[in-house]
């Protein structure tokens, strides 16, 4: 054997380890979520009255709007991916990184609105929080804990698509396909974050 | 006051404090056990090292062709261990058990923890700040609250303790078998003076223990005292036959099934009693309303207690 | 010819390294400091404690200090420790590899835990934090006066450092093994990287999470734990121990790796069943995850989780006796010397059986509820982490040390340090463990006068101990400059570490390395220059 033949150290020539990394790093993000759900989960075993008395008044049509906003972008950035694969489509990349991360902001903004209607009816969970039942302050911690951690992730991811979509547009090394395609990985894994959030913190005992 | 010198409790050297409950005896046996297991196999793995170490030291002549194949013992040494480890494992789980399940006809005492004090009652009302007095021989059962943050009730000499947790009531129960007077400490770090927080267990024997209970300053016992603060506090006014307000009556509630909404059944513990008078919409009766208002802030945690003594008073049935 | 060491002499070409051998070396430079701050600590709670009465330092400094040497010595020294400085340094070398997957996050790795460690010692800078390194509930988010938020702020910061190490070791073993190594042939301690690095990735988060709703309780009151507010303190212990038991594996795991690597060097063996061991190291990090229960078992849980945590607590110390005979048969029919570095870790294997040992009592349920928040428990732990995992760093320091420094320490008084420290380890923790028993409970300032000798003992044993660890500060330095340059392989060993310069260059190999036809070719006969004659 020769040094020629050491393995590569450098990720530039094997594009799997970058998404290896982000796998592993996932995976972590996994269990931190994973954390809060199991939060959830002890809350609504506990407080079942208090839980479904908070439930309904999360605003089910601010979130609904927000779930299809982030679908939306999860399929225009694996577009974004298939596009910066293919030879021929390359300069599309670009904008539909840009498409993603507006979309995004728009998540943040709309997400934004919702905090500040829920503060102005004291459904914050302080000293004067406003559902007088067992168990409903818990579930707004939570809910605000959750979004709110997922509202931080949204921002990174937000901000990392729109460095690459500036990259792209430049020509940057750093900003090839494979990079595109472990941030878009990232993305993904925050859209499907808010898909189990999303039944949870609206949908449930919406019927009640 | 954990520096002060009492005769009775601070002892010259000695391993272990004698068994003075009926679990410590118990515990004890597990306790020699597992030192004589546990010295054995350390003791077998030590002299092995060291012997290998003497004997196959570098530059002795030995024999030193490799040894064959060793399946055999090491499957053995995997084996042996779990099998040993299960029954240890069966045998304090069994003692354990029963230390999770009182006696319908122990003793009741009621303490209550709190930075950096323990106060005790016992059923007749009589109180005591950090020491408990028992009687011997006779099964004792210790409900525990906090006012505060956890604690934890520790009597070596009876090797127990139950970690102390707002919120909710713990409980432990146990036979003091020798008279004398016993160490109690909190074994839960709560703050400042939580090495201070320690008092005295004295065990008489049981008729020194009826005189010592009727001596105290004369007070109502703690079920009637709870009959009173149910009414003081308005409990009657709805949880009576004759209340025009529709809440379910209390007589006899106290070790019942209880339905809830939803279709839940609970037990009617000391924990559900504490959650309807503090969270009442936690659990709300099968066929109720949820209209009964909190008690959060208005009682305290020995009025919680007097009340479920009275709770418990009603009807015949005990605890399960 | 010139070594890693020479690649760069300014601090700024350290600081922005992103060679995983200067970043060990970053590593080794902060922990150290931090072993010594957390190990002052110590000392001063021996000094409190050889009397009964709460008379050198007052009530609340005391509460602080034990709370500071937990937290440091916990997240800032024994977590990283080897991992990061050894694994770090190592794990590149011992799979043939150049580096690790993604040198720069390992950079940012260390950035991370110092930033992390001076937010803590900010804290303790400040005033001190006084809830014990296990923060419970209700006492640190609704009762402390103290600057919890700073302080759990700093581990949170920190444990995304183990996150990003976990993580990148994970991917350099993956992908960047030399060809000719298979799984199977990996070294133990690369072995117990992988399974190290699982636990710091998928543990670490919920740690995060449990830090996180603690502060946000403590800031906003919002009730998740404090039971005044409707939340549970139990639910905290819960989220704390589903992390924190996961945790003490971080800190053995590594530890056995290494003394893996130096039994069977000195013994001139292979390692006895090195697929068992293998396994084992793996079954230990995936049972690990099962257990945190019994932490509380007298904490109110349920009967039933009792039972259940009991019984896997006993399962999960299947794979560590394996391991125990394993290093023991290894031994057998060797040819054997006691360098310093065996030294320690012969000690390791004696001190970790007897707290291994010990953790089967605290298994036991009805055994538990008298030793538990006793110094039972407090001897225990100290057996694993110190007598074990600490025996194990400095067993590796000094196995290593000839291939990072290229300089060799003096052998007389390497092996009196190791004497001195086992004897001084053993004389301060033994009688914990009857105090323990004789129901002195932990986190006490002052305590009854019956418990004093057995207090005396132990606290003049801390001071033997403390010199025990000055001692390779000295020598260890010392060497730097004085001491004879190392060749390539001053113990003859066969991990591929050893089969390029001591220190190495820049890019590990000038030639690539010859992965051996089996791990842990040692055999102790006269084809070897070390074998029996």
């Amino acid at each position: 054997m020769n040094a020629a033949t050491l393995p590569a150290v450098d990720e530039r020539a094997d594009p799997d380890t970058g998404k290896m990394g982000m796998w592993i790093f996932l995976a972590s993000e996994v269990l931190l979520f994973g954390g809060l759900f199991i939060a959830y989960l002890y809350g609504r075993t506990t407080w079942p009255q208090g839980w479904a008395a908070a439930s309904r008044h999360t605003d089910v049509v601010l979130g609904t709007v927000n779930t299809a906003l982030l679908l939306t972008s999860s399929a225009i950035v694996a577009l974004a991916v298939a596009c910066a694969e293919d030879e021929t489509r390359q300069r599309w990349t670009a904008g539909l990184l840009w498409a993603t991360a507006t979309l995004g902001a728009a998540f943040l903004a709309i997400k934004g609105i919702e905090w500040h209607a829920d503060w102005r009816e004291h459904l914050a969970p302080t000293a004067s929080f406003a559902i007088r039942v067992a168990g409903a302050q818990q579930f707004f911690a939570l809910y605000f804990v959750m979004t709110g951690l997922h509202a931080v992730h949204m921002a990174i991811g937000v901000g990392v698509l729109a460095a690459l979509a500036h990259a792209r547009a430049h020509g940057r090394a750093w900003a090839r396909a494979r990079h595109v395609e472990v941030a878009a990985l990232y993305w993904h894994f925050v859209d499907l974050v808010w898909i189990f959030l999303y039944p949870l913190l609206y949908l449930v005992e919406r019927h009640g | 006051m954990a520096a002060d010198t009492d005769a009775a409790l601070s002892s010259s050297f000695r391993l272990m404090d004698a068994a003075a409950s009926t679990q410590a005896s118990r515990t004890d046996a597990i306790f020699l056990a597992m030192v004589l297991l546990c010295g054995a196999v350390a003791a077998v793995v030590f002299a092995l090292i060291v012997i290998f170490v003497i004997r196959y030291r570098r530059g002795r002549h030995v024999d030193r062709t490799p040894p064959r194949e060793l399946r055999g013992i090491e499957i053995a040494w995997t084996v042996a261990p779990l099998l040993v480890f299960l029954a240890i494992f069966a045998w304090a789980a069994r003692d354990f058990i029963t230390l999770a399940d009182p006696p319908p006809d122990a003793l009741p005492v009621s303490v209550v923890a709190k930075q950096w004090m323990w106060k005790l009652q016992h059923r007749n009302g009589r109180r005591e700040i950090n020491e408990l007095h028992l009687p011997q021989g006779e099964p004792v059962v210790v409900t525990l609250a906090s006012e505060d943050v956890i604690h934890s009730f520790f009597i070596p000499a009876f090797r127990i303790k139950q970690d102390v947790v707002p919120g909710r009531y713990t409980r432990l129960w146990f036979t003091a078998t020798q008279l004398g007077v016993f160490p109690l400490f909190c074994s839960e770090y709560c703050g400042s003076e939580h090495s201070q927080m320690t008092g005295r267990v004295v065990v008489m024997a049981p008729a020194d223990y009826g005189r010592w209970l009727a001596s105290g300053p004369a007070q109502p016992d703690m079920a009637q005292y709870g009959f009173a603060l149910f009414r003081q506090l308005g409990c009657s006014g709805c949880h009576d036959a004759r209340s025009t307000i529709h809440a379910p009556l209390l007589d006899g509630v106290y070790g019942r099934a209880v339905h809830l909404q939803g279709g839940r059944s609970v037990v009617a513990d000391a924990n559900y009693l504490r959650d309807s008078i503090l969270v009442p919409a936690k659990d709300v009766v099968a066929g109720f309303e949820p209209v009964m208002p909190s008690y959060a802030g208005q009682v305290s945690e020995e009025d919680l207690q007097a009340l479920i003594a009275y709770l418990q008073s009603t009807g015949k049935r005990n605890a399960p | 010819m010139t070594s890693y060491l020479d690649d760069g002499l300014t601090i700024r070409s350290w600081l922005t390294t992103t060679d995983h051998k200067r970043i060990a070396i970053l590593y080794a430079i902060a922990i150290t400091a931090f072993f010594f701050v957390g190990g002052a600590a110590a000392t001063i709670i021996r000094l409190e404690l050889a009397t009964p009465q709460g008379d050198l330092v007052s009530h609340d400094a005391y509460n602080k200090l034990f709370t500071a040497h937990g937290v440091i010595m916990v997240w800032l020294f024994l977590i990283p420790s080897i991992p990061s400085v050894l694994g770090n340094f190592l794990l590149p070398l011992m799979i043939g590899a150049k580096d690790l997957a993604f040198p720069r996050l390992n950079l940012a790795s260390w950035y991370l835990y110092v930033a992390g460690g001076l937010l803590t010692l900010e804290a303790l800078f400040l005033g001190g934090v006084d809830t014990g390194w296990t923060f419970y509930t209700p006492y640190s988010t609704m009762f402390s006066n103290t600057y919890v938020v700073l302080t759990l702020v700093g581990i949170f910061v920190t444990g995304f450092s183990s996150i990003l190490t976990g993580l990148n070791f994970i991917a350099t073993i993956h992908t960047l093994r030399d060809k000719a190594m298979g799984w199977f042939k990996l070294p133990l301690f690369a072995w117990a990287m992988y399974a190290t690095s699982l636990i710091l990735v998928l543990a670490t988060p919920v740690l995060a999470i449990t830090v996180l709703l603690a502060v946000a309780e403590r800031l906003f009151q919002i009730g998740v734990f404090d039971p005044a507010y409707g939340g549970d303190p139990l639910l905290f212990q819960h989220l704390f121990w589903f992390y924190s038991h996961p945790a003490v594996y971080v800190m053995i795991l590594p530890a056995m790796g290494v003394v893996s690597e130096i039994i069977p060097c000195f013994a001139r063996r292979p390692v006895f069943g090195y697929r068992s061991m293998a396994y084992a190291i793996m079954a230990i990090a995936s049972v690990g995850f099962l257990v945190w229960g019994h932490h509380m078992f007298v904490s109110g849980q349920s009967l039933t989780a009792s039972l259940v945590f009991s019984l896997l607590s006993f399962i999960v110390a299947i794979p560590s006796a394996i391991k125990v005979f394993n290093w023991t048969a290894t031994l057998y029919k060797g040819a054997i010397r006691l360098d310093a570095p065996m030294l320690y870790a012969l000690g390791f294997v004696g001190l970790f059986t007897i707290g291994g040992l010990t953790g089967l009592f605290l298994a036991s349920l009805a055994l538990d509820v008298h030793l538990t928040d006793t110094y039972f428990v407090v001897a225990h732990f100290h057996y694993i982490m110190v007598g074990g995992a600490v025996m194990a760093y400095f067993a590796g320091l000094h196995f290593w040390w000839p291939k990072v420094t290229g300089r060799l320490y003096p052998e007389v008084w390497s092996r009196i340090a190791a004497v001195v420290v086992f004897i001084g380890f053993n004389l301060t923790f033994f009688p914990q463990f009857l105090l323990g028993v004789e129901g002195m409970p932990r986190r006490y300032h002052a305590y009854p006068p019956q418990f004093q000798v057995l207090n005396l003992f132990s606290s003049a044993g801390a001071g033997v101990l403390a010199l025990g660890y000055l001692m390779p500060l000295v020598y260890l330095a010392w060497s730097l400059r004085g001491g004879p340059r190392a060749g390539d392989n001053p113990w003859h060993a066969k991990g591929l570490e050893w089969q390029t310069r001591s220190p190495p260059p820049t890019h590990n190999f000038d030639a690539p390395p010859v992965v051996p036809e089996i791990v842990y070719d040692y055999r102790a006969d006269e084809r070897d220059p070390e074998g029996a004659r």
